[in-house]
Formats: structure tokens, sequence, C-alpha cells
């Protein structure tokens, strides 16, 4: 059973997306072969929380993320979006259930024809908003997001991040339950990520809006997401908290984007070095993953009084996962196997997860 | 030059600019709808009818193939039915439009589907109908460019507009051939020329102008 965090609030509240043995496949056309972009897919999204999918282009990340809205529709199985099935409505109920579910793009989609004021009034006056109640609510969305002042520019006169910010005022101008968010932060540089992120997380928590992102960023779910599913061949191969996927991820994929925000990942300049046996005076080269609670135990230094051994540090990494520490250390030991072996097993009875990568000379 | 001529000339002009203006409300009338349906009819797309797009596209095809000069002979009985008559200037206004609807028709489809698909998605996302998406998205996103297309086809009609002289519709170009050409005063020609060159010149400038307002994509000092 894994571990499960108890101050996840993604695991409280009822399921208000849900996705039930749900597949969707493109059928082959002239020039392509029949492609299942989501293949089998449960999933839960519960009220207020917060959940990432994380996937490589190609995963169908963005088919599962449309298959919400009814932008597409699915082959077999059952999305239900706050008690509505998606799939059963016809044109005009879907239109009226996509007020409630609001969504923000990778480009931001935004008319350039329309100053950022107009282009949040636009899903009012789409959906038949009085003209005189428009401004009520415009305002205090660009209050909101931070852009009262940018009220009357253009698009093109707005940076990317507070393109952004437009885009989910707009999302939020018909008060949805559910915010999809379509690579929101792609297109944009670290800073702004971070930015968009923690008001993505203040509208979460102000409104108590459910917030479902798709991402190719490991680094972004680690910020903003209280649940994870990761995505392969249209198929999520694991899913959990947040904390849970960090610190026991199980599927080869799912380790190589923990990797990437946790350091374990081999830099290509030792990978080059690394020789597969063993032989005299060659050092034994270690990486040690230090998952929450055990990152803070001075491993290193004990082992070095214990054994008498020194260790050269090759490459280390330390981040934060939901307040959790998570860590990569890659050391090099000179030591006869014999040694290496009772170090391996030392440091394996601790609660770090220890892997012999190779030697170097 | 005598004030005849002068006179002549003048009323010439007033002729095409009503002809051309005619044609032109006409045509962008019935080309503006055409050039939207063709834009958003594939499959997949807004209002999908695959079939009628194709059968449309080809409609519009055969006719801005056919040269100008044998489609206003071809139609003549279609303009005496229409404007009572099928000589004239306003006689001349018939196969002018009938010219210039698909000539619109596919700058407009142009023009729309320059427009970023994001944004249809987008709207569509935000629970907007096929129509609404049209008005609200399509259209206002497009008008820089359909500015510039209806500035072409207007241009286009000036030029068209000097040929139905040949079938009795006056403007410039009629008086053009008539005096410059035929009755040999090169003056009367040069005027004609010096005219239409201003006129294009006028038309083009004022339609880059509107454009240019219209388009927002770029920052403004």
């Amino acid at each position: 059973m894994p571990v499960l965090d108890p101050q996840d609030p993604g695991q409280q509240g009822r399921a208000i997306i849900s996705f039930d043995g749900v597949s969707k496949i493109f059928p082959s056309r002239k020039d392509s072969a029949e492609v299942k972009a989501v293949d089998t897919i449960n999933l839960v999204v519960p009220e207020g929380a917060i959940v990432g999918v994380i996937g490589k282009s190609g995963a169908g990340k963005s088919t599962l993320i449309r298959l919400i809205n009814g932008l597409e529709q699915p082959t077999r199985g059952k999305v239900t979006v706050d008690g509505l099935d998606i799939g059963s409505l016809d044109e005009k109920a879907l239109r009226q259930a996509r007020r409630s579910i609001g969504m923000i793009f990778q480009h931001f989609n935004l008319l350039s024809s329309r100053t950022a004021f107009d282009n949040i009034a636009l899903p009012l006056e789409i959906a038949g908003t009085p003209r005189k109640d428009i401004k009520g609510i415009v305002e205090p969305l660009l209050d909101m997001v931070g852009l009262a002042d940018k009220r009357d520019r253009y698009p093109a006169e707005l940076s990317g991040g507070q393109k952004q910010r437009v885009g989910i005022a707009r999302a939020l101008a018909t008060k949805p339950k559910v915010l999809l968010s379509d690579e929101a932060t792609s297109a944009l540089d670290p800073e702004t990520t971070a930015q968009i992120i923690a008001l993505l997380k203040q509208i979460n928590a102000d409104l108590n809006l459910t917030i479902l992102f798709i991402t190719h960023e490991m680094s972004v779910v680690k910020k903003l997401a209280q649940r994870v599913a990761v995505m392969e061949g249209g198929q999520i191969i694991e899913q959990g908290t947040t904390y849970e996927i960090f610190s026991k991820p199980t599927h080869a994929t799912t380790k190589r984007f923990v990797g990437e925000v946790t350091g374990g990942n081999v830099p290509e300049w030792l990978q080059s070095k690394l020789l597969a046996d063993y032989a005299p005076g060659r050092q034994a080269v270690i990486r040690i993953a230090f998952t929450g609670a055990d990152a803070d135990e001075p491993v290193l230094s004990r082992l070095t009084r214990a054994y008498g051994v020194d260790f050269n540090i090759m490459h280390g990494q330390i981040e934060y996962v939901v307040d959790h520490p998570f860590g990569t250390l890659i050391a090099s030991v000179a030591a006869e196997p014999e040694l290496q072996a009772k170090l391996i097993a030392d440091l394996t009875a601790t609660r770090n997860t220890v892997e012999h990568l190779g030697y170097v000379a | 030059m005598s004030p005849e001529l002068i006179n002549m000339i003048l009323w010439s002009t007033l002729d095409t600019l009503t002809m051309v203006a005619l044609a032109g409300i006409f045509g962008t009338l019935a080309g503006l709808p055409l050039g939207i349906f063709l834009a958003t009819s594939r499959a997949g797309e807004l209002f999908p009818a695959p079939n009628v797009n194709r059968l449309l596209g080809l409609v519009v095809n055969a006719t801005r193939s056919t040269p100008f000069i044998i489609l206003v002979v071809a139609i003549v009985p279609l303009t005496r039915l229409i404007a009572g008559t099928s000589i004239g200037t306003s006689a001349a206004v018939v196969p002018l439009t009938i010219a210039a609807t698909p000539f619109i028709a596919r700058v407009i489809e142009g023009a729309i589907r320059e427009v970023d698909q994001g944004l249809v998605e987008a709207a569509r996302a935000f629970g907007a109908s096929p129509l609404q998406i049209v008005w609200k998205v399509l259209l206002p996103e497009a008008m820089p460019a359909v500015t510039l297309a209806l500035t072409l086809a207007t241009v286009s009609l000036i030029g068209y507009s000097a040929m139905v002289g040949a079938v009795g519709g006056g403007g410039l170009g009629d008086l053009g051939i008539r005096y410059g050409y035929q009755r040999f005063m090169p003056e009367v020609m040069a005027t004609v020329v010096a005219v239409l060159i201003c006129l294009v010149q006028g038309v083009q400038s004022l339609g880059d102008f509107i454009s240019r307002r219209l388009d927002k994509r770029t920052r403004h000092s």
C-alpha cells in the first residue's frame, strides 16, 4: 500500500471529474494508421483538488483533457463532470456544460482584436450575460489576476505572463467549477511560470476551484499538483499523491520524470565515464536517493567514520516536494568489492534507495 | 480639351464609380457568406458539409476561370431579366457582380482560414455555438485581412468595369475606347488612364489605412 499523505486535500471531497474505462481511438486515414490516443483510462478528480497529468508529447494527455469538455468524444467509456455524462449531451446541453468548465491554453488563444477587458468579456457575451452586468464581473477578475491597469491593452501589448493572466480571467468569467489547463506554462520563462503557478494555487484556495492540468514538465507538477497521473502510450501508468509519486516511483518513465527534478538522472559526462567492471584502482560509483524523512541523515560522514573510506561527491541535488526534501547524491568511493558490498548493504538498511551504477577509473 | 470632353470624363468617372460601388456591395453581400461557408464547411469544421463545399468550390472556380468578356456576353439573358436591359451602366452591374462574387468569396475564405485555429478551439471550449464563433471570433479576427481582400476586389472591379464598355456599359473604359482609341484622341485616352490610376491608388491607400487601423496584432507605439 502506498503511503498516503494525511495533509493531501486531494483525497477529500467528492469526485467532480471521473473517467470510467475511457478510450479514444482516432480511425485510420489514408496516410496514417489508427491511433489509440487514450486507452482504457480510469481517473478520479476530487472536488477542490489540483491534479496534474504528466507525459511526453504524444502520450495522449491533450486528448485526455479535451474529453473532459467534450472537444473530443470518447470511443468507449464514460466521462462524468459534476454528475453530467459528457458523452450523452446534445450540442446545446454540451455548450451549456462547457460554461462550467474553464480552459486555459499553452498559446493563450486570446483574440488579437479585443482588449484584455473584452477578451475576458467574450465568454459572458457568448453566454448571453446582459451587457450591463458584464463590467461588474470582468473588473473584479482583472483585479484578481493583477491586470487592472492593463484593462484596455490589446494582447500584442502584453507579455506572455500577462496574456496567460487574461486567459485565466477569461476562463473564470463564467464561474466554472473546474479549470482545465493545457500546458499553460509551457510557453513561459521559469520566473513567469512560477507566478502563474502561484496564481493558480491562490485561485484554487480562494474559490475551491478544481484544477486539472497537463504538462510535460515535472517541475510544474512538483510545485502545483496535489495528485499526479503519469501517462504513456495513452494509458495512465502510475498515479497517486505528488508525495507518493516522488518518493516511490515504480515505472521507469515515472522515475525519469522524478529524476528530472530530484537530480536522480545520471549526468551525461558521468554516464560516458562509467565502466561496468571492477579493476584495481577503480572507484565504485553509487547513487543514493534521499526521500522525504531520511534526507537529513548524515549518511556519508557516518560511513566514513565506520569504515574509514573517503567519498568523492560527483553530483548532487536537493528539492522540496510537498514540504519534504527529496535529493540525490552520486558519489564514488575507493573500496575493494567486498567492502563495497558492505557499504551498499549498510546504506540500504537505512531507508534511502541505493544503487550501484558502475566504476570510474 | 473642350468643356464637353471634360464633362464627359466627369460623367464617365461617376459611372465607373457607380458600377464599381454597386457591384462591390452586391458582390460582398453574396461573396461574404459564400466565403465564410467555404472556409468553415470542410469535414470536421464548424458547419461540416464537404460535398456542398466541393460543389460550391467547383462553381466558384468555373466562374473565376471564365474570361470576363465572355461572361458578360454569356449572361446577357440573365442581365436583361434582372436589369431590364442588356446595355448601359445599370446592366453592366449584373456581370460585374457575378464576376466579383466568387472572387470575393475566395479571398474572404483565405482571410478566415488565416485565423488561428486555437481561437476556434478556445471559443468552443467556453461554449460558443458555430454561428457565435463566426460572428464573435472568425470575422473580427479576420477583419484586417478581409479589408485587404475587399480592397483587392475593388481594384479588380475597376479593371473589369473598363471592359463592360464593349457591351454598351458606360464608364471610363468605354470613353477611352470610343474617343481615345476609335476617334484618335490621345489626350482623352491619357486622361482616362490617369483617372483610373488615381482611383486605384485611392482605393488601395484607403484599404491599407483601414486595415492597419483594424489590425491590433502589432504593438502601437
